[in-house]
């Protein structure tokens, strides 16, 4: 057998994940379009659909299903692609029984969305409740992945025991980290849901401690966007270098970086709660803190990135202080839609430390800044790096070609999906500036004048929110037509380390380690301010279906 | 582990700018008195029985000094109480507010206040009006059907 093609196993499993994941934007795609014009006034919805019911379908699709399915499809390609060539049995079909866990759970959501049963958005705040088969749906999407997050961990250690002394492949190891944080992260939500609002919504208990399930809720939130953000680190890391013709500018400050993502993303929720009562301003700072050491490994990532592109530039002849950036294959959407990704996660990046910096939270909490804050992060930079994967990982595991015409029309997207973003994101952020709340539907507050100043900016969104639409749709043109492409080769691009790094520190695989420090730090954070939650004998709330 | 000389120059310069950052924001709040909004303790009440609890029962503007004025509101859906707060020019308002059923936000556009209200806590803020005018308090948390209609006004004369 050809050792570069992909197993065909493998293949089914990568595809089924991929393909599911497109779905899911498609219809988050066609909820966040209606929204978009509902709020600006262009249209109004029948009655029996509901703005908040949109929302809801939008967040769970795009926020859960979209990024958890594209991120175990791409998790297993490489992890099967660079430990062995193929999933061993046992993890394979791990794998089948949590991909169909995750699909069960995310029709019985999306079906009782469209009731209107559970129009509580994906964040579901408590004392809100919806329908208890909601919160198992939910809960069949995240053990659905942690069975994949188990598979990922089998197969490595079994890699492990069989290559002992050798340095596991980068993206492996990336894969393990970005999966280790998701079970230590997930703790906090499987909390809420199966000790609180699963007793709670079925009424086995009469009340819920509010401010307690936030807490479980943030304290799984944030690495959240960990989780969605570190995948498309690994493109950028292990994948980019490859496509531009460069190398790995370092294997140990990639691995380093991964390892103080596993450390911080996790004590930092409260960076969600900052305008809430029931926690002291000194466990709010120290959890911003943390919040911002955070930042450190994605400064390494930055620096890392910047000097594949100039090494790699400059061995294509390239010279001068920035003459290197023309000698960039621009025209090449592998390299193109996941650098726009970066180049946007600048600014993303920027607007996440005014978010988490404390008291300068109350100038955007809850507004429309916010939102455009996450259409950047994940909505581009993430979103984008996925699509820019895409037109590789579905030729290469079907055994076919990227061609010519799907590449320009890939450069097409890319540029729509900035623009749209910029006219959609960029009035958010605006408009969020000057107070506009964000999961509001159309108002204008009994025509009181500033609100009525939003109005422009609404109307923007809106018309980026078009914009983006039209993206959607041909990227799922796209998706469909690479699987219809002349039968050829497409590469899995995986760079090599460059010849200059230094070996790799045996230290950074040493899991107790840094499990045990994870757990260190998040005791520190937490456990002070959880037992005042927990142990002041509150008096909890009954359960408001108010929709 | 080795690290290329400009990136350790890259990452001391990020790294204390970090903690300029969070030097800036320590002093504001713990220095300055710029905290973000929160309970000065946790007090936590019933809130299926907030009329029983003091100051809840007695919701409503209060005078409290020169200038300075208390305002206990409780937050419901799709509202507060009171819904109007009547004030002069350059006071001060505490606003004091519980939720009486589900989260609500509780924002003043053009403003820094800006907070969560949830049922069993309390949370205080303090804010001069120097400006005349009619403000909008707004709730930018998602609480139910008609959440977008949910509002109140202090008129600043």
């Amino acid at each position: 057998m050809n050792s570069d093609r992909f197993d065909p196993r493998d293949a089914k499993l990568v595809i089924a994940h991929i393909v599911f994941a497109f779905v899911a934007l498609f219809i988050g795609g066609v909820a966040g379009l209606l929204q978009g014009m509902v709020r600006s006034g262009t249209i109004t919805l029948p009655a029996d659909i509901g703005y908040y019911q949109l929302l809801t379908a939008h967040g769970v699709l795009m926020a859960l299903i979209f990024t958890t399915y594209f991120i175990v499809g791409f998790l297993f390609s490489g992890v099967s692609k660079t430990m062995g060539g193929a999933l061993l049995p046992a993890a394979r079909r791990m794998a089948w029984i949590g991909y169909w866990l995750m699909s069960i759970g995310t029709v019985l959501g999306v079906i009782l969305i469209l009731l209107n049963k559970a129009t509580v958005l994906y964040t579901f705040y408590a004392p809100m409740m919806a329908s208890p088969y909601y919160y198992i749906a939910l809960t069949l999407v995240v053990v659905g992945s942690w069975l994949s997050g188990y598979a990922i961990f089998y197969q490595y250690i079994k890699w492990r025991k069989a290559n002992k002394g050798q340095l596991s492949p980068l993206f492996a190891f990336m894969a393990v980290v970005t999966m280790l944080m998701w079970q230590i992260a997930t703790i906090g939500v499987a909390a809420e849901v199966l000790l609180q609002l699963i007793p709670w919504s079925f009424g086995w208990v009469d009340t819920i401690n509010v401010l307690l399930s936030r807490t479980l809720f943030w304290y799984f939130g944030h690495p959240l966007v960990y989780f969605w953000l570190l995948p498309a680190y690994i493109c950028w890391y292990v994948v980019i270098p490859k496509v531009i013709g460069g190398k790995i500018f370092s294997d140990s400050l990639a691995r380093l970086s991964f390892i103080l993502f596993l450390l911080f993303s996790i004590p930092v929720g409260f960076h969600h709660q900052l305008m809430e009562p029931g926690i002291s301003p000194m466990w709010k700072y120290i959890q911003v803190v943390l919040t911002f050491m955070v930042i450190i490994p994605s400064l390494m990532t930055a620096f890392s990135m910047f000097a594949t592109f100039e090494l790699a530039g400059r061995a294509r002849g390239g010279t001068g202080l920035f003459g290197w950036m023309k000698k960039l294959p621009w025209g090449d959407v592998r390299f193109f839609a996941p650098f726009m990704g970066m180049l946007i996660f600048i600014p993303a990046g920027a607007g996440g430390i005014i978010n988490a910096s404390n008291q300068m939270n109350a100038v955007v909490h809850n507004t429309l800044w916010v939102t455009g804050h996450f259409h950047l992060t994940v909505a581009t930079s993430v979103a984008l790096t996925f699509f820019g994967i895409t037109f590789w990982l579905i030729p290469h595991v079907t055994g076919r070609t990227l061609t010519k015409q799907l590449n320009r029309f890939g450069i097409i997207q890319t540029l729509l999906w900035c623009i749209g973003m910029f006219f959609m994101s960029g009035s958010m952020h605006l408009v969020g500036l000057f107070g506009s709340p964000r999961r509001t539907s159309y108002t204008t507050y009994n025509d009181h004048p500033e609100a009525i100043l939003w109005m422009k900016y609404h109307v923007a969104m809106a018309v980026g929110g078009m914009i983006l639409f039209v993206a959607v749709i041909l990227m799922m043109y796209i998706l469909f037509a690479l699987m219809k492409t002349p039968k050829g080769e497409c590469e899995f691009p995986i760079a090599e380390v460059s010849e200059h790094a230094e070996p790799t520190p045996k230290i950074l695989e040493r899991w107790s380690l840094w499990i045990g420090i994870a757990v260190v730090l998040i005791l520190i954070a937490y456990t002070v301010p959880m037992a005042g939650m927990i142990m002041n004998d509150v008096p909890g709330s009954p359960g408001y279906t108010t929709w | 582990m080795h690290i290329h000389r400009l990136e350790r120059i890259w990452l001391i310069f990020g790294i204390s700018m970090l903690f300029l950052f969070l030097l800036v924001l320590g002093v504001g709040t713990f220095v300055w008195g710029m905290a973000p909004p929160h309970s000065g303790n946790h007090h936590s009440f019933d809130p299926t029985k907030v009329e029983e609890h003091a100051p809840f029962d007695k919701p409503g503007l209060k005078k409290i000094g020169e200038n300075h004025y208390e305002a206990v509101m409780t937050a419901y859906v799709f509202s507060y109480a009171p819904d109007v707060i009547e004030i002069p020019a350059g006071a001060t308002v505490d606003f004091i507010v519980t939720s009486k059923d589900v989260v609500h936000g509780f924002q003043i556009p053009g403003t820094n206040v800006n907070m969560m209200v949830l049922p069993g806590e309390v949370t205080e803020i303090s804010h001069t009006f120097d400006k005349p005018g009619e403000y909008l308090i707004l709730c930018n948390e998602y609480c139910g059907a008609y959440h977008e209609v949910m509002q109140a006004r202090v008129i600043v004369t």
